[in-house]
């Protein structure tokens, strides 16, 4: 089943359903319905990330350093955490400045410079170039390993075999040709490669499931789970150090942190991520269900690692190739079929990287490098020509076929030297240079073209230095004495331990040099050299994306001169006649102008248009030297830069001050509904009370119109009878009178207009004389009467009379409430915590714990149905409670059970002691 | 055979006068002096008509009319309504809840015992 011609025919057939799923889907796209506006097939896209590197390397870094291969896949998940912050803000400023790279993005964000956009491009290509050799790598090694089939020997040295005879060139040469099918049909690189992303998705799926099926044949086909492998690995002497998850085989906790922070940036700036995240992002949207189906992804493809890597070294001799166990552990065992799946799952895996990466890197080579040198050489005369369009396709296509067979050339001249896993880490390297010019420049308005610039050059250098020129090194390009004693021999400045800093792992010492050169030189030359007009002008734009409308902040920036029709012409070069008359149909239409195109007025709106049109083409430097040749533009000064967005600051400001004012006039509304609320409340307690005040009246009114008449109809009623009903008559009459004086002296005290008479009280003296004055009140109900005074109490501030008031109705209310001939009522006074407190205490029927609150409310009683109804107002308690508390103290009642005897209650109030000063006030 | 009637009314002197009123006039006077007491002795004394206060302690007085109007036992037993409170929605409330008659206080001792003999057929 692995015989050379089924291999060969299947990858082809594999390929040639990629082309179909491809084509299928652009066709889908061209009839308007498209295949990929999905969260899903978007995050399948993502996974583009996993590459031959994760299919097969992860196993090899497993092999050799146990969980070591984790921070890899741990950064990408942490990182997507804060997507909806940091990546959202770079989909929404790429879709409204039609970004077609990551180049593009930061060229563009530095006032479209163009030496900028070139800088990152050369940058781009070279630090991706060990990452494309590295798929080469797999893809040939895996075809030479299933090729030697039945035979497990590790793939011969490349360097001793020529050309034609090297698979790993024919892989480049089909990845190349296959490329430009999927890339470069369209020529407008803002729209979706709608075929492509499909492609990959469908590629995830594949390598998924490859990786997937030989893990679970590792893992209960070859051994017994996952149980069985690593107690077999645990009980072998070699290899138990490997579980250890830190500190271990696993590497230390720097290199932990530093590959973790670099896989972070990569999945944000490798161009592969670049294009597939932002440039074919369909909806902002999407981002949301990425932020954990991507992380889901992850997980899922690592979860068999170290059960394979295990297996392979439990199963295997030492000193065999663990990049292919993958591959050698199926066919160890003829299963043949698994052996050939996985081969595809791998294949997948290299070509899925292969394609976007280099479409991604042929679109930056193409416009911000290839583009702006040609568009200035005047003597192609690029200007006067008619059709550009073929020659841009050529561009990418060239770039391509270019790029791939430079990442031959690396595999041929460094690619054997280092596992697959340590050739991507430096790429990954290179592109976390990307991470604080663009980062920067998305959050901070004070990052300049030069500081961007600086920041790249520098940390590219420093790259450069660490890490790729020791991969020269050790593949014997450059004499390795370089790496051991220093250029010139000069210790300090060796490649991997710079500055004396050793025993860091290559990868993380590079990092922390190259990030400490990068970060400072961007933030110093930021801050020294200010900014151009332009800069600035760019710089809001990006990082007030979310706080400006998308258009007319860019364009009301311009002033110059232009005709239509140049205009025009200039589209119709690139793009072709047929888009660009379609393009400018769109315009005038949206802004309901009328054609002909002559007559569109040819102000700052429509150059914007074409240059944003343009842009999508050729990138945004580009597209800015390409309209300035048809406009006559004034440049507008820094001053007048900044004067319209103050102006535009302005307003932000005044709809901000507008949003406040309404915010406002809401809480307004808020508070007059409420008062109006309170008011209504206020209106229905007041009729509650006047109801209740009329009950209360009439009742007393009823007994004496009633006694009235009977003694009006009945002259002959026996004497002793007359008698009793003119006592109830008078009795009522006298409840009528008090009750009266009891809602004045209550309305009064409610409205604030009583006058307090105040004076230093002595209590006891009072308690004395109130006793005194009502001991009649006791002697009629037989109740006994007694007081418990100290000798001596502090003064209180109160008004006397008021205070006799308070004393006499706690009195009246507890002979009231006592049995006739058992009552009891005892008076105490004590001072606690600068108060002075009276009890009163009677061994009445108490008052039920629910009631002890509201009987202080306004005609409330407790209700009590054994004694029948009290007399009363219902007012006493209240009118008490506002005097007490006019003086500062509180008033409340308790079971008066506190000896243990009969119930009984306890009403109680404080007044505090007079102060000092009231003391020396009153003498 | 005197007419039987029920006072159910928590103001002692309010009793004392009503009481007298009816006794005079030939009537077989009971007093309860809160809600559950009227219903009590309502089911105890089947009384022909029933002088209801409308606030009284333990049930008030729409209560007690609407259990009183749910006992098969008292449905020849007229209700006539007392209150304090002269609100024309608590008189509907007090007629929906199946009292026979209303009056509000102070009351003229003529009128009521006009109600009285009206609600009576006497």
């Amino acid at each position: 089943m692995l015989e050379t011609w089924v291999v060969i025919v299947t990858s082809f057939a594999y390929l040639g359903l990629l082309f179909a799923i491809a084509y299928y889907a652009d066709a889908r796209a061209d009839a308007g319905r498209s295949l990929i506006a999905s969260p899903y097939i978007y995050s399948l896209s993502l996974a583009v990330y996993a590459t031959a590197w994760t299919f097969y390397g992860s196993v090899g870094r497993a092999a050799e350093n146990g969980v070591g291969f984790l921070p890899i896949y741990i950064g990408p998940t942490l990182m997507i955490a804060l997507w909806w912050v940091v990546m959202r803000k770079i989909v929404r400023i790429s879709k409204q400045n039609r970004i077609t790279s990551l180049a593009d993005f930061i060229a563009s964000r530095y006032g479209k410079s163009a030496l900028l956009g070139g800088v990152v491009t050369v940058i781009a290509v070279i630090g991706i170039l060990p990452y494309i050799s590295v798929q080469l790598k797999a893809v040939s090694a895996s075809f030479t390993t299933v090729l030697q089939y039945p035979e497990l020997l590790s793939a011969p040295r490349h360097g001793d075999v020529p050309l034609v005879r090297d698979t790993a060139f024919w892989v480049a040469l089909i990845l190349a040709a296959f490329t430009i099918l999927f890339g470069t049909r369209h020529l407008d690189a803002a729209e979706h490669h709608e075929g492509m992303v499909a492609a990959i998705a469908f590629e995830s799926v594949v390598k998924l499931v490859a990786f997937l099926a030989v893990g679970a044949w590792v893992s209960w086909g070859l051994y017994n789970g996952f149980g069985d492998i690593f107690a077999r690995a645990a009980a072998d002497p070699a290899l138990r150090p490997m579980l250890a998850p830190l500190g271990g085989a696993g590497g230390d906790y720097s290199s932990w942190i530093w590959l973790t922070i670099l896989s972070m940036l990569a999945i944000m700036f490798l161009p592969r991520q670049f294009q597939v995240t932002v440039v074919e992002n369909k909806d902002e949207k999407h981002l949301s269900k990425a932020i954990w189906l991507f992380p889901l992804y992850m997980l899922a493809i690592n979860v068999f690692v170290l059960p394979i890597a295990f297996g392979g070294l439990l199963h295997f001799p030492r000193g065999a190739d663990a990049d292919a166990y993958v591959l050698t552990l199926p066919m160890s065992q003829k299963q043949e079929l698994l052996a050939l799946v996985v081969f595809i799952g791998g294949l997948s895996a290299a070509t899925g990287m292969v394609i976007v990466e280099t479409i991604a890197l042929s679109t930056m080579v193409c416009n911000d490098l290839v583009m702006p040198v040609l568009l200035r050489l005047p003597g192609l005369r690029l200007n006067e020509r008619r059709d550009l369009t073929r020659l841009l396709l050529a561009i990418r296509r060239g770039a391509i076929v270019l790029v791939l067979l430079l990442g031959y050339l690396y595999f041929r001249l460094a690619g054997e030297a280092y596992a697959l896993v340590a050739i991507g880490l430096i790429s990954f390297a290179a592109v976390a240079q990307f991470a604080p010019a663009a980062l920067g420049g998305i959050f901070w308005k004070g990052g300049t073209r030069r500081g961007a610039l600086a920041g790249l050059c520098a940390g590219f250098a420093v790259w450069f230095y660490t890490l790729l020129l020791p991969a020269f090194a050790r593949s014997e390009w450059l004499p390795i004495g370089f790496l051991q004693h220093g250029p010139w021999g000069i210790e300090l400045l060796k490649p991997q331990a710079l500055f004396g800093v050793a025993g860091l792992d290559p990868t993380t010492h590079a990092m922390v040099w190259s990030m400490l050169a990068n970060v400072g030189a961007f933030v110093a030359v930021s801050l020294t050299w200010a900014p151009g007009a332009a800069e600035h002008r760019q710089a809001s734009l990006f990082v007030d994306v979310f706080k400006r409308p998308a258009l007319p902040a860019g364009a009301s920036l311009w002033r110059g001169t232009a005709a239509a029709p140049e205009l025009y012409d200039l589209l119709s070069r690139f793009v072709g006649a047929p888009a660009a008359e379609e393009a400018f149909e769109d315009y005038a239409r949206l802004r309901g102008l009328e054609l002909p195109i002559a007559r569109l007025p040819a102000d700052a709106d429509l150059v914007h248009f074409v240059e944003t049109q343009l842009a999508g083409v050729i990138g945004a430097a580009s597209a800015r030297i390409m309209v300035a040749s048809v406009v006559k533009e004034e440049a507008p000064s820094l001053q007048e830069v900044r004067a319209m967005l103050d102006e535009a600051s302005q307003i932000i400001v005044y709809s901000h001050r507008l949003e406040q004012k309404s915010q406002e006039l809401e809480r307004a509304t808020r508070e007059l509904r409420a008062a109006n609320e309170r008011l209504t409340e206020i209106d229905r307690m007041k009729d509650e009370f006047v109801s209740t005040v009329s009950h209360e009246l009439r009742t007393p009114l009823t007994s004496i119109r009633a006694f009235s008449e009977i003694l009006h109809d009945h002259p002959g009623l026996p004497e002793p009878e007359r008698a009793r009903f003119l006592g109830i008559i008078t009795k009522e009459t006298e409840r009528l009178t008090r009750l009266i004086n009891q809602i004045l002296d209550l309305s009064r005290l409610e409205s604030g207009r009583v006058e307090w008479r105040e004076s230093l009280v002595d209590l006891r003296e009072v308690i004395r004389d109130t006793l005194a004055a009502n001991s009649q009140l006791f002697k009629e109900r037989d109740a006994r009467l007694e007081a418990k005074l100290p000798e001596r109490v502090p003064k209180v501030r109160a008004d006397l009379d008021r205070i006799v008031q308070v004393i006499v109705n706690l009195l009246s209310n507890a002979a009231k409430f006592v049995e006739p001939g058992r009552g009891r009522v005892e008076v105490t006074l004590v001072t606690e915590d600068g108060f002075v407190r009276v009890d009163v205490r009677d061994n009445g029927p108490g008052v039920a714990p629910r009631d002890r609150r509201v009987i202080f409310d306004k005609f409330r009683q407790g209700g009590d149905p054994l004694t029948g109804k009290p007399q009363g107002s219902g007012l006493g308690l209240h009118i008490s409670r506002h005097i007490v508390e006019h003086f500062g103290g509180r008033i409340w009642v308790s079971s008066g059970a506190s000896d243990g005897a009969d119930g009984g209650a306890c009403f109680s109030f404080t007044l505090p002691v007079a102060s000092g000063r009231a003391l020396e006030r009153a003498a | 055979m005197s007419r039987k009637v029920l006072i159910a009314e928590d103001e002692p002197s309010i009793v004392t006068s009503l009481e007298f009123l009816l006794q005079s006039n030939a009537y077989e006077v009971r007093v309860a002096r809160d809600g559950e007491e009227a219903v009590r002795l309502a089911e105890a004394f089947v009384p022909d008509l029933v002088l209801l206060d409308v606030m009284m302690p333990m049930k008030n007085g729409f209560e007690v009319c609407r259990t009183i109007r749910l006992n098969p036992a008292l449905v020849d037993t007229k209700i006539l309504m007392l209150t304090a409170r002269g609100r024309e929605a608590e008189r509907d409330q007090g007629l929906g809840a199946g009292a026979d008659g209303y009056m509000t206080k102070p009351f003229s001792t003529k009128d009521l015992l006009a109600s009285v003999k009206g609600l009576l057929r006497e």
